[in-house]
Formats: C-alpha cells, sequence, structure tokens
C-alpha cells in the first residue's frame, strides 16, 4: 500500500453554481412555495375530556408552538427531480404534507401547477389480512386509480414487483422486501405529474433498487416533476437535479446535489465534533482545522475514474485543506458497498507512519493505491481526517463522498474476488 | 441560508392548496370510489379467516333472531295481541342495529384510520359515509332474514311495502347525520364515545322497538313520537309488518305532525354537515 503526497496546491474545487430556481425564464414552476410556514400546537397537557375543560377553562390555553416549517421558499421547475434532506425532526415531511394538502399552511403561498400525486408514502391502506391481489385494488383506488384502471394494469403492476407466484398470498405472509416492491410498482402508475415521495427506497433489495431507480428516470424523462425526501446522500447525488437542506424549518441550503450533500454532512458531524472537542463553536458551517474538499478515484495514470473493471489498480483520492498547522495527521479510507457493508478500511496509521507537518492554508492530495479484486457493484469512500495520537481525534470525515463502479470479473456471490489457486491432493 | 426568489410568472393561475383536504373534495368519481371500497373492504373482513365466509352474515341474524324470538315471545310473552309481533321486533331491531352500527363506528372511525388521513389527500367524508354503507351491507343481509322470518309468519307483500326504502333512507340520512357530528367531536372530546353509548341506550328503550308505540302513555305520546326513531319504527310496522297497526301519523296526531320528526333528521344531517365541513381540513393534524 502506497500513500503519496502531491504538492500543496492552491487551487480549490469550489462548488458549482447553484441552478437557477425555475428550469429556465420562461419555464412556470411545477412547485411554487413561497415563504411558507406551519406551526404545531403542543398544548402542555392534552385536554381531550369536555370534564376537564369544564373543569380547567383558562389553563388549556397554554401550549408551546413547534415551528415546523419556517419560511420556506422554493420554486421547483416542470420534470425536476429535487430531493429534500434534513435530520429527523427538519420538517421535511410537514413540508410534503404541505404540499400534498394535507395540513392547513399558517402562512404563505403553496402553487401548484399540474396534477398532484395524493399520496407521499407507499402502501398506504395496505390490509395485512388480505391478499396481494386484493390490495393491488385497495392501494390502487386510494392513489387515485378507478377500479378499471387497476385491473387494466394489474399484470403490469404484479410484474414489475415480481410477484407473480405470490398473488394470492395475504400481505401479513409477505416479507417486508416484497410489499415495498409491491407498494412501488403500484405508486409509479399514478397517473400524476407531480409525485411527492416520501422515503421510499429504505427496503428492497439491490436488483429491485437498480428497478426502482431506472423507473425514476423513466418517470423523469416524461417530464414527470418529483420531489423527494430521504436520509440517503447516495440517492440525492444519484438522481436529484437539485436538493434543499432543512434544519429546524429553515431552508440551510439549496443548490446543486454536491453542495447540499456535503453541507448535510457538515451539519451532522459538526454536532459530533462539538461533542467531542466541548469547543464552543457554532455547528452548521463551523471551520474545521482541517477539511476534506474533494474525493475520487483515479487511475494509476492520475485520470479521474467513475468505474474501474474487477482486476485493475487503482487510487482513491482525497483531498485535504489545513486551516491551521498540524503535525502528523492520519488520513484514513473506508469503502463501503451498496448495502453499508465496510468491505476495506485503512489508514496512513497502518500503512504510512508519520505523515509530516502541515501549515495552516496548504492544501495536500492523498493517494491510497490498491489492486482492486472487488467483485461487481457500487462502492463509496468514505474518507476521514484526524490528528494523531489522541485516540479518536476525527476532525473531518465524509460519509460516501466519492463512488466507484467495479464491473467484470466472476460473480461469485462474494464481495471480493482475490487471486487464489487450488490444489487437490490425490 | 438561500432563499431563491420567486419568478413573477405570467399565464394560467395555478391550482393552490392553502387548506388541508375538504370534506367533499372537487373528484365526485374518487368520492365514489373510495367510499365503496372502504365499505367493501371493511364488510368483507368481518368475517375474514371463518370456515363459512361470507355465510356468517346470513346465518349469524338468523340465528340471533332465534333467540330474540323465543326470548320474547315464548318466555317474556312480551307483544300479546300485537299482530306478527315477531316480526315487528325483528324488523325494528335490524333497523336499530343499523342506525347504532353507523353512530358508533363513526365515532371511532377517524381515528382508526389515522394512517389514511395523514398520508393521503382524499375527501374526509368518504370515511364516515364509508362506515354508514358497511352498516347499509349489513343491513342488507339481515333483511333476507327477516323476509325469511316474515313469509314463516305468513306474511305476504303489499303495496305499502314501497315505503320501506323510503324508512330506511330517512333512517341513514339521520345516522349519517349524527355519525358525522360524533366523528369530527371525538377528535376533539374523547368522552364522545361513552356519551353516545349512553344517549344510545336511552333512544333503545326509548323508542317503540322491543314494544310498539301503543305501550306509550296517552298523554306522552305526541311528543315522544317526535323522536325519528320513534316515528320510523311505528310507520315500518304499519308499512310493512301489518296495516293494523297504527301508523306514525295516527300517533302524533296528524300527517302535518310529521314534518317535526322530519325536521329534526334535516337539522341532525345539516349540523352534522356544516361541523364535518368545518373540521375537516384540520382533521389530520389534530389526530
Amino acid at each position: 500500500m502506497i500513500a503519496s503526497f502531491g504538492a500543496p496546491l492552491s487551487t480549490i474545487v469550489s462548488p458549482p453554481p447553484a441552478v437557477p430556481a425555475a428550469g429556465g425564464p420562461a419555464a412556470p414552476s411545477a412547485v411554487s412555495v413561497r415563504g411558507v410556514s406551519k406551526a404545531f400546537r403542543l398544548p402542555h397537557q392534552q385536554y381531550h375530556t369536555l370534564k376537564e375543560r369544564a373543569l380547567h377553562p383558562f389553563r388549556s390555553s397554554t401550549y408551546d408552538v413547534l415551528q415546523a416549517v419556517d419560511d420556506v421558499s422554493v420554486e421547483i421547475a416542470p420534470g425536476e427531480f429535487f430531493g429534500i434532506v434534513g435530520r429527523n425532526g427538519s420538517g421535511k415531511s410537514t413540508l410534503l404534507k404541505c404540499l400534498a394538502g394535507i395540513y392547513n399552511i399558517d402562512e404563505g403561498d403553496l402553487h401548484v401547477r399540474g396534477r398532484l400525486s395524493p399520496f407521499i408514502e407507499l402502501g398506504v391502506g395496505f390490509n395485512p389480512d388480505l391478499t396481494a391481489r386484493d390490495n393491488v385494488a385497495i392501494n390502487g383506488v386510494m392513489l387515485g386509480l378507478t377500479h378499471k384502471q387497476v385491473r387494466e394494469r394489474f399484470d403490469q403492476i404484479i410484474g414489475f414487483a415480481e410477484l407473480e407466484d405470490f398473488l394470492d398470498l395475504r400481505l401479513k405472509n409477505y416479507s417486508s422486501g416484497m410489499v415495498v416492491r409491491l407498494a412501488f410498482s403500484i405508486a409509479i402508475q399514478v397517473d400524476a405529474e407531480i409525485l411527492l415521495i416520501d422515503e421510499v427506497l429504505a427496503v428492497g433489495d439491490a436488483t429491485f433498487q437498480q428497478k426502482c431507480f431506472d423507473e425514476f428516470h423513466r418517470l423523469k424523462a416524461e417530464g414527470r416533476t418529483i420531489l423527494f425526501v430521504t436520509h440517503s446522500m447516495l440517492d440525492v447525488q444519484r438522481f436529484c437535479d437539485r436538493a434543499m437542506l432543512l434544519d429546524k424549518g429553515r431552508v440551510v441550503e439549496l443548490g446543486d446535489p454536491t453542495t447540499v450533500t456535503r453541507r448535510y454532512n457538515e451539519l451532522n458531524f459538526g454536532r459530533t465534533l462539538h461533542l467531542d472537542t466541548g469547543a464552543g463553536k457554532p455547528a452548521p458551517g463551523v471551520r474545521l482545522d482541517a477539511e476534506i474538499s474533494d474525493a475520487w478515484f483515479e487511475s494509476p495514470t492520475g485520470e479521474r475514474l467513475p468505474a474501474v473493471a474487477h482486476g485493475e489498480p487503482c487510487c482513491a483520492c482525497l483531498e485535504v485543506r489545513f486551516n491551521e498547522p498540524i503535525d502528523d495527521p492520519i488520513f484514513s479510507v473506508t469503502l463501503r458497498n451498496e448495502v453499508g457493508h465496510t468491505v476495506f478500511a485503512t489508514s496512513t496509521a497502518l500503512d504510512h507512519g508519520p505523515t509530516g507537518h502541515f501549515d495552516a492554508g496548504s492544501t495536500t492530495i492523498v493517494r491510497l493505491r490498491f489492486e482492486n479484486w472487488l467483485t461487481s457493484g457500487r462502492y463509496n469512500m468514505t474518507p476521514s481526517v484526524a490528528r494523531n495520537g489522541r485516540g479518536d481525534a476525527t476532525i473531518d470525515l465524509r460519509e460516501n463522498l466519492a463512488s466507484l463502479i467495479v464491473h467484470g470479473g466472476p460473480a461469485t456471490g462474494g464481495l471480493a474476488h482475490f487471486p487464489h489457486g487450488f490444489e487437490v491432493e490425490r | 441560508m438561500s432563499v431563491v426568489e420567486a419568478p413573477r410568472l405570467e399565464g394560467t393561475p395555478p391550482a393552490a392548496h392553502h387548506h388541508g383536504p375538504s370534506a367533499f373534495g372537487d373528484d365526485l368519481r374518487r368520492f365514489v370510489n373510495l367510499t365503496w371500497m372502504l365499505a367493501v373492504t371493511d364488510f368483507r373482513l368481518r368475517y375474514f379467516g371463518s370456515v363459512l365466509g361470507y355465510l356468517w352474515s346470513l346465518v349469524r341474524p338468523l340465528l340471533f333472531f332465534g333467540v330474540i324470538y323465543v326470548v320474547f315471545t315464548k318466555v317474556f310473552h312480551a307483544g300479546k295481541g300485537i299482530p306478527h309481533y315477531a316480526v315487528y321486533l325483528l324488523a325494528g331491531i335490524i333497523l336499530w342495529t343499523f342506525f347504532l352500527e353507523t353512530t358508533q363506528s363513526s365515532v371511532q372511525c377517524l381515528i382508526a384510520r389515522e394512517g389514511l388521513l395523514r398520508k393521503i389527500r382524499f375527501p374526509r367524508l368518504v370515511i364516515p359515509l364509508a362506515v354508514a354503507l358497511t352498516a347499509l351491507f349489513n343491513l342488507a343481509t339481515n333483511s333476507i332474514a327477516v323476509l325469511a322470518f316474515a313469509v314463516y309468519e305468513g306474511i305476504s307483500p303489499e303495496l305499502s311495502w314501497l315505503q320501506v326504502p323510503l324508512l330506511v333512507l330517512l333512517m341513514a340520512i339521520f345516522a349519517v347525520g349524527i355519525g358525522m357530528l360524533l366523528s369530527a367531536l371525538f377528535v376533539r372530546f374523547r368522552d364522545i364515545q361513552p356519551i353516545w353509548e349512553v344517549v344510545a341506550q336511552i333512544l333503545f328503550y326509548g323508542s317503540p322497538i322491543i314494544y310498539t308505540a301503543s305501550k306509550y302513555p296517552e298523554s306522552k305520546v305526541r311528543i315522544l313520537m317526535c323522536n325519528p326513531i320513534a316515528s320510523i319504527m311505528t310507520q315500518m310496522g304499519h308499512a310493512f309488518v301489518d296495516p293494523s297497526l297504527k301508523s306514525a301519523a295516527v300517533y302524533i296526531g296528524g300527517a302535518v305532525r310529521l314534518l317535526i320528526p322530519l325536521g329534526i333528521i334535516a337539522v341532525a344531517f345539516a349540523l352534522g354537515l356544516w361541523f364535518f365541513n368545518r373540521e375537516a381540513p384540520l382533521i389530520s393534524e389534530r389526530l
């Protein structure tokens, strides 16, 4: 294993400028959100009975206000694939429910051009006691299809979900992945121009996920507008034209997926850093002592690679910018496959030894060369940089910052396929 | 924080969603489809997994009527001197069951469908209407059992039977009106359920179901007949069971006075509709 350092670079890849709000100056927005706010009243004590009402007529008026969505504005162009990300409780789902017209909004304007899908979650109305056949009919009608349309599209739905053999099985005997497949297959039949989808692709095996992705691309190609809430930055980078990061109901970042993903990771990581050091730095937009500004895979000749064949050597690279002088930082690289299993992890502490001194303001590129014995699939790199000698003193860590597709090689079902040889004794 | 400035757009005004879902929605076909589907699913699930399946929806009322019949006519000797008392009793009980099932299931129906209400935009009125429709399906299967008893008792079809669908319709309007009111109220006040259970008990014993209106004291009969259920049951006895049973108009003192129970039905329905419609957009966040 080799870790080598390039000369300090002064050019730092700056994030590309945000795409203009609407697809073009002429195209009217498919979804227009202007200064939308939504608050929930959380009574200190729930007064649900008439007696309590009668006994405490005044006390019932004390409540906390939870500002779930706070002055959010965004214009989404027709045909756009728009991601909404944020930590739990940041207002993503509430915003989606306001858009879907499930909640009243308190302030602002919401405008939707085109037919809006009436659902925000898959499999709504599924009944575990009924068969797939019945549930398709129920869910289809829920999503706005007529009985006739459901009958016409039934074979297509079941075919896409690959559940032909389980038609008359009750849903409670389905695996969770099968339920999601069925739900997704029905959902894509909906005749809406604008789809709002909340947390979809959590389950389902790799092949079905790929099918879903293909289907998303088809919907996109048909010019449908898709707004989707997710926690997977990988999905955001893969599909979204633009994305929005919400925190405490406010828009923190709005722009291209890469920028939003970075900001999301910063937002998440900023908090852990805060906890680790106890320093009084503000969590979002914190200036780290060292920042990973980019990561990528490249060929031994220095060419950036989106994909590489099984068996060929390649390099995992990260670019680090130092804001403070630092001695012997430790650079680490972790490769995970699509389901999140760590297939390979190493660091300069293991393989390289002291890395030397870096001045404030300098930038370095770290290359990790390895023989690629991984089997075909997508792998994501999580690079990190840490201070030396104090346990887990991580300075910066970026989840799934770069990804690599490995193709070719034998399909053995294993994660890796090392050079090997059999010897059979007689 | 970056907020994109909204471009000023020309052209057709876009659809705006400032409010939560209304009671009715704007697509009648979807409204009907959803109501029908929810009702049919509920009805199917009732005897789901049992060996006899749908047969239970016929067998159960028949067995139940057998018990009622024996207890009231052979044990208590109730209804002496009332022609075809058994049929009156059974017809009254299935009509009452329809009313009770609709109103009592309505109380919790919105909470029971929380998953749907929170995830889909659809006309909220679908839910209490589906409850009433399921109860109507049960009424239909129960009616088969009652007709069987009527034939067994030697009652032959009369032209006056044509009044029966109208009476059922009135009962349905009354039940749906109360159902809408109760379902929307329950979201705010959870003690609607025990309150309604008590009120329903009073209505059951206060209405001529296990007895006939002839048992009402002479001085109070005109007031008691203002209860829509009392009028409907009495008229049902007159039109369906035996013409010799006096009609509701006779008991209340003139056909014009029947406008009072009819008015109560209309007011209950209008009140329920108004209140449900007012609450509908907020139901999903108050659950």
